[in-house]
């Protein structure tokens, strides 16, 4: 963590996640006793995950990290709420939006719409992983530059959406970019410079 | 969501199996999509959940010797419209895979997960509302909105099937195998599907314990085998939505005289909508605006709508009168502006 990031004691996230504490703590005694969480499959049937929360490996932004999850949760909450990956947006919950989009080995897939035991063995990349070093992502960059958002919350599916379509395709023309586009949306209509800053992205170097 | 068991089975007989142990309580998971919305929105709570992403050889695309064609259950959607051959022999089968959702949506989308899916029918989805098909006593569509539903066959539920794959692959004489605790099944995709009046709990034929592996489309339906094929669907969202009313249809023609036909509507019905009216009403016949406007006049013959989707009528006939001149390079059909 770099030096200014520690001296920013104060953050919104950090005060909405302090006042939920005391009902997480709630959730967690009113549960009911655990009585071991990996049932063992009979010989031959495969394996067996949960249904009580089980450590799984996710290989987010060229990181290994290990969690506990139920199968129940989706890539998308433990992104958010146990990584603390919170760029992908949790706004449909129903794969009709593009808010919570990421690449998993390299293609956009809805975070919400898959589950976090699903994702393992896969590469997964969010939002976070786009800059290297302190430097945006020539999509970010150009984001900021044709000035391609007004509240910013749809913002991060749509520029990870956008990396994949480049990587793909070096130059994409409008259309290109609007099919590639088009699961997303966004409320403040900021469309036609979205479709401009990643056209305007295309052939830069990362 | 409720809590459930994920189970990861090495082979098809340890999914069979897991399932039938499952006792109808166990949901087949392929590319999630369908069955997490209905987990998230409680329309069914599975206590076990079987991950066919483990069962190796489930999502291969593969053309015989023969010129026909076999498709895994797990191939994605985008894998089937980006196929370059099954482009160019069978292209209604992906113009269809393209125009299912978005690209997140056809990156994890599959084939079987597609031709399964359950009713977009806002009752059948709504947790508040225990329709017909949830064990409820009644069709809230007749009593309610209307406007996104079936027109042709139904009754005593009157969802439409939303597959936009299902039209394509039946208009391309598919067929479809399902392996099951009694064994394989392969069958004509057209007769995987029912209709409510026979059966109100699911929309095909398959029983607890079922899962669809593949389905193969003969080589006579391909463009080398003869056949020319096109799909045609439109929404109302026209970046990403599912089908107000689609239209695949597959002709084999002899300059502009069609020799045979399939007509098959999406979106029209509670399953995909096979037209053998329209189908005999353009076979023999040269394909012009009058013959084809003919055949989608046929079509909708029969056609009753409820209270709010009349215009699904002459947007059907629209689009079955496009699609056959279109297959026939006889134009859109559309009067010069």
């Amino acid at each position: 963590m770099s030096g200014r990031a520690k001296r920013r004691a104060f953050t919104r996230r950090a005060f909405l996640k302090g006042i939920g504490l005391g009902s997480v703590g709630a959730t967690v005694l009113a549960a009911p006793p655990s009585k071991g969480t990996r049932p063992a499959a009979p010989a031959g049937t495969g394996r067996t995950l949960g249904p009580g929360a089980v450590a799984i490996t996710l290989k987010v932004n060229g990181v290994a990290r290990t969690l506990r999850v139920e199968p129940r949760v989706t890539l998308l909450d433990a992104l958010r709420d146990r990584l603390d990956l919170t760029g992908s947006k949790k706004i449909c919950d129903r794969g009709e939006c593009g808010g919570c989009a990421v690449l998993v080995d390299g293609s956009p897939v809805l975070a919400c719409m898959m589950l976090a035991v699903d994702a393992r063995h896969r590469a997964i990349t969010t939002v976070e992983g786009l800059s290297t070093g302190g430097r945006l992502h020539p999509v970010q960059a150009a984001f900021i530059e044709a000035d391609a958002l007004q509240c910013g919350f749809c913002t991060p599916g749509f520029v990870v959406a956008a990396k994949a379509l480049l990587d793909e395709v070096k130059t994409p023309t409008a259309e290109q970019v609007r099919e590639a586009l088009g699961g997303h949306l966004c409320r403040c209509g900021t469309y036609p410079r979205i479709v401009e800053a990643v056209r305007s992205a295309a052939g830069r170097k990362g | 969501m409720r809590r459930f068991a994920f189970i990861e089975p090495p082979d098809l007989a340890a999914a069979t199996e897991a399932l039938a142990r499952g006792a109808g309580k166990a949901a087949i998971l392929a590319g999630g999509l369908d069955l997490l919305g209905e987990m998230k929105d409680r329309i069914i709570e599975p206590a076990a959940v079987v991950n066919l992403k483990t069962v190796r050889g489930l999502d291969a695309i593969r053309f015989e010797p023969d010129g026909s064609l076999r498709i895994g259950a797990l191939a994605t959607l985008a894998s089937v419209a980006a196929h370059p051959r099954l482009g160019r022999e069978y292209p209604a089968v992906a113009q269809a895979a393209q125009s299912v959702g978005s690209v997140e949506i056809r990156n994890v989308g599959t084939v079987g997960g597609n031709l399964c899916q359950r009713p977009r029918c806002w009752y059948y989805r709504s947790p508040l509302h225990k329709c017909l098909k949830k064990g409820g006593d009644v069709c809230f569509t007749t009593v309610g909105q209307s406007r996104y539903h079936a027109i042709l066959g139904g009754g005593p539920s009157y969802i439409v099937h939303p597959s936009d794959l299902a039209p394509a692959l039946i208009a391309c004489d598919a067929r479809i195998t399902v392996v099951g605790p009694d064994g394989t099944k392969d069958l004509p995709l057209e007769q995987f599907y029912v209709l409510p009046s026979v059966r109100l709990d699911h929309e095909t034929i398959l029983k607890p314990g079922e899962i669809v592996t593949e389905v193969s489309l003969p080589a006579s339906a391909s463009a080398d085998g003869g056949t020319r094929s096109r799909f045609l669907k439109f929404r109302e969202k026209d970046s990403f939505d599912f089908a107000l009313v689609s239209v695949a249809v597959a002709l084999r023609l002899q300059g502009n005289s069609c020799s045979a036909a399939r007509v098959v509507l999406g979106g029209v019905a509670p399953t995909p909508w096979r037209s053998k009216e329209a189908e005999s009403a353009i076979v023999d016949r040269s394909i012009g605006p009058r013959s084809a406007a003919k055949a989608a006049a046929a079509a909708l013959a029969d056609a009753s709508p409820m209270s709010h989707n009349e215009y699904k009528i002459p947007l059907a006939r629209t689009l079955i009168t496009r699609a056959l001149l279109e297959t026939a390079d006889q134009g859109t059909g559309l009067a010069p502006s």
